[in-house]
């Protein structure tokens, strides 16, 4: 008998008394009902506005965020921040992106997946969570996963109309948007961190050390 | 790992006279139980949520069966590959096969308790494949040749100085002082192993029936490295850890962080779906996914099922006045605090680990902080009714129950013990009113004095005052 056999028969023996096969149906139908029902359980009320809720659970996640209502104007912002910390002027961002006006604000960007030696990555968010302050980023050819990982700087632009409320709601903007979850869902709440030695927080383990976010509506 | 269980008494005498070790404890007292109870608050109807986890656990504790076949079905209609193993031992022949297969030489990985309970590594090792651990703690630990010692802070029990010595004698560089050149070094000496590894393997904190998926939550994001460079991810896990859905996941997501580190959410949330496409430029063109029993599907249907809600936050530990003062290396095996006191019996032999039900002063903080509300106390109790009643217990100590036992249930002759009992004390107590041995329980009193009782019981006192 192979080990699969082996656990399930187990788990099923533990079940007791009832019919095995009228149970095994009725189980297969509530699993059924569940998935398509898929309820939420208790979650925040979070009235207001989201943009300002998101900004400032981000920034006690230790993200910085920067706002434009010109699309136009990411670079400029993005440079000047850049400057401001002494750090390199190019870096790579996600195709979408490439469009921006970036070499007129001074900086050399290049449209590609990061690689080790890539210091500041620029990616879009599949959305944003205003609960805790956290980006969601889907996985695919256009949206590498590498972008927002490797570099030391990761900076995310945001459409303040795609903030959600909680983790729920961008679920179901998944599930409206797409046919299913790609390879990988990455929730990113500000730069890595960890508190391993002393339980000291340190920002910058193996990822990001600095998350920028620039909310800026997409036209 | 190996059990060291049947070692508890003779490790707690050591543990509580380790000044080191002392220190090193207080600060997770003041940074996870001041952090969790900064955060917990933020939960608007944290009675609920927790009612809600405990349902979304139970609902697939009550039906694994079905669960486990629905997310065996979603994950192979991404591609990913399903292996189920009975024993820690096959969870390292299914991993060192894939390695084979794949023609693994190095491999990076991330944090897996579950891994610790197999000693991966070793065998991986013998398997000719060199293993990293990326997380910091685990990283300073396979350093170090240590076991962790907490399962959400691996390496709580080391101050920075030892670090810093640790990673002068071996990293071979000038010795750093601060936490985060500390932090910085790991990271420039780590950053080729992921680079290079050919297979990544990581634990995976949740598994989602309804897509397939592996949910992982870190900080430093070597759980994203690990499970997004190399053409080969490994995840390994136990077979209770499958959630319905993805709604089902965030509530158990809102409650986790919060409870383990006082975070509101980790940095990183992943859900892993399948195998890269293949128009992709990252992410493992392998994934396997491996189920481990070891001991957990005969919990199901028994008294002690509720074990299997676990999420294993910590903070049952961090709560734990018994872990507070002895730390985590003690209870002898990979699962210490509270849930480990039960674990470790239940997984491994109550005969191993005769000492861990008994090692909890029953004060109920673990029970009250569990987001899945498991009644610790409760199994720790029932855990201690079966050693009475499979004959584990010293004679002394069964003599001891059995003679309380009987007076108990005799209210006049016990009223009469205990009144003679407390004025003993009471004289023996003299001026200073304090007993500086307890005849059968020197262990108690060798620490402490026992203050003498008033010299009168409850029950008198009771009477004279009246009812009120
Ligand atoms: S028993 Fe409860 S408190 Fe302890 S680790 Fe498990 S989920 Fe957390």
């Amino acid at each position: 008998m192979s080990a699969r056999e082996a656990i399930l028969g187990r788990i099923r023996n533990a079940r007791n008394g009832k019919d095995r096969h009228e149970q095994a149906a009725g189980a297969t139908e509530a699993i059924a009902a569940h998935l398509a029902r898929h309820p939420r359980g208790p979650a925040p009320a979070m009235p207001g506005d989201l943009p300002a809720r998101f900004r400032e659970r981000a920034l006690k996640l230790s993200s910085d965020v920067l706002e434009t209502a010109d699309r136009k104007e990411v670079p400029t912002l993005l440079a000047r921040y850049l400057n401001e910390r002494k750090l390199p002027l190019a870096g790579v961002c996600w195709p979408s992106l490439i469009g921006l006006p970036w070499s007129s604000a001074g900086l050399d960007m290049q449209s590609r997946p990061a690689r080790d030696s890539d210091l500041v990555g620029v990616t879009g968010a599949f959305c944003a969570i205003a609960e805790t302050g956290t980006l969601m980023l889907l996985s695919g050819a256009e949206t590498p996963a590498t972008t927002s990982l490797l570099p030391e700087t990761h900076v995310a632009v945001i459409d303040p109309r795609r903030i959600v409320a909680t983790m729920e709601d961008a679920w179901d903007l998944l599930r409206q948007e797409c046919r299913q979850p790609p390879r990988a869902v990455n929730f990113v709440s500000g730069p890595s961190r960890t508190a391993d030695i002393e339980q000291t927080v340190t920002l910058g383990a193996h990822g990001p050390y600095r998350v920028l976010l620039i909310l800026a509506p997409a036209r | 790992m190996q059990n060291n269980a049947i070692d508890f008494k003779r490790q707690v005498t050591v543990k509580l006279a380790d000044i080191k070790l002392q220190g090193a404890l207080s600060r997770l007292q003041s940074r996870f139980v001041e952090g969790r109870s900064a955060v917990i608050s933020e939960i608007a109807d944290l009675p609920e949520t927790r009612n809600a986890a405990a349902a979304i656990r139970d609902r697939v504790l009550n039906d694994l069966e079905h669960w486990l076949l629905q997310f065996e079905q979603q994950a192979t209609a991404r591609g990913a590959i399903v292996h189920w193993a009975e024993t820690d031992e096959d969870v390292n022949r299914i991993v060192a096969g894939i390695a084979r297969q794949h023609g693994v030489r190095t491999a990076a990985k991330s944090k897996s308790m579950v891994s610790e309970e197999c000693e991966l590594n070793d065998a991986l090792e013998q398997a000719g494949v060199e293993v990293m651990e990326t997380d910091l703690g685990e990283y300073i630990l396979q350093l170090a040749h240590e076991a962790p010692s907490h399962i959400v802070a691996p390496v709580v029990h080391k101050n920075k100085e030892e670090v810093a010595d640790l990673f002068a004698e071996k990293h071979q560089l000038p010795r750093k002082t601060g936490i985060a050149e500390l932090c910085r070094e790991a990271r420039e000496i780590l950053r080729p192993a992921f680079l290079n590894a050919d297979m990544g393997i990581s634990g995976a904190n949740f598994l989602v029936a309804e897509t397939g998926s592996a949910l992982i939550v870190t900080n430093e994001g070597n759980g994203r490295l690990v499970t997004t460079l190399p053409r080969v991810h490994v995840a390994i896990t136990g077979i209770e850890k499958v959630v319905p859905t993805l709604e089902d996941v965030s509530t158990l997501v809102r409650l986790l962080p919060r409870s383990a580190t006082g975070q509101s959410i980790t940095n990183y949330v992943s859900v892993l779906t399948g195998t890269r496409g293949d128009a992709d430029h990252d992410g493992p063109e392998h994934f396997h996914i491996v189920l481990l029993d070891n001991g957990r599907s005969k919990l199901l249907g028994s008294d002690m099922q509720e074990m299997l809600r676990c999420i294993r936050c910590g903070a049952c530990m961090n709560h734990c006045p018994v872990y507070q003062n002895i730390g985590g290396h003690a209870y002898g095996w990979v699962y210490p605090g509270p849930m480990g006191s039960i674990l470790t019996p239940l997984l491994s032999g109550l005969e191993k680990s005769p000492d861990l039900p008994n090692a909890s002063t029953f004060c109920g903080a673990c029970a009250a902080v569990c987001p899945v509300k498991i009644p610790l106390p409760d199994l720790l109790r029932k855990l201690r009714e079966q050693q009475m009643e499979r004959g584990m217990k010293s004679r002394q100590e069964t003599f001891m129950l059995k003679a309380w036992a009987w007076l108990a249930l005799r209210p006049n002759l016990y009223a009469l013990a205990t009144r003679i009992a407390v004025r003993v004390m009471r004289l023996l107590g003299g001026k200073e009113r304090l007993l500086h041995r307890l005849p059968g329980a020197h262990g108690w009193s060798d620490g402490r004095d026992f203050p003498a009782p008033a010299g009168r019981t409850f029950r008198e006192l009771y009477r004279q005052g009246g009812r009120k």
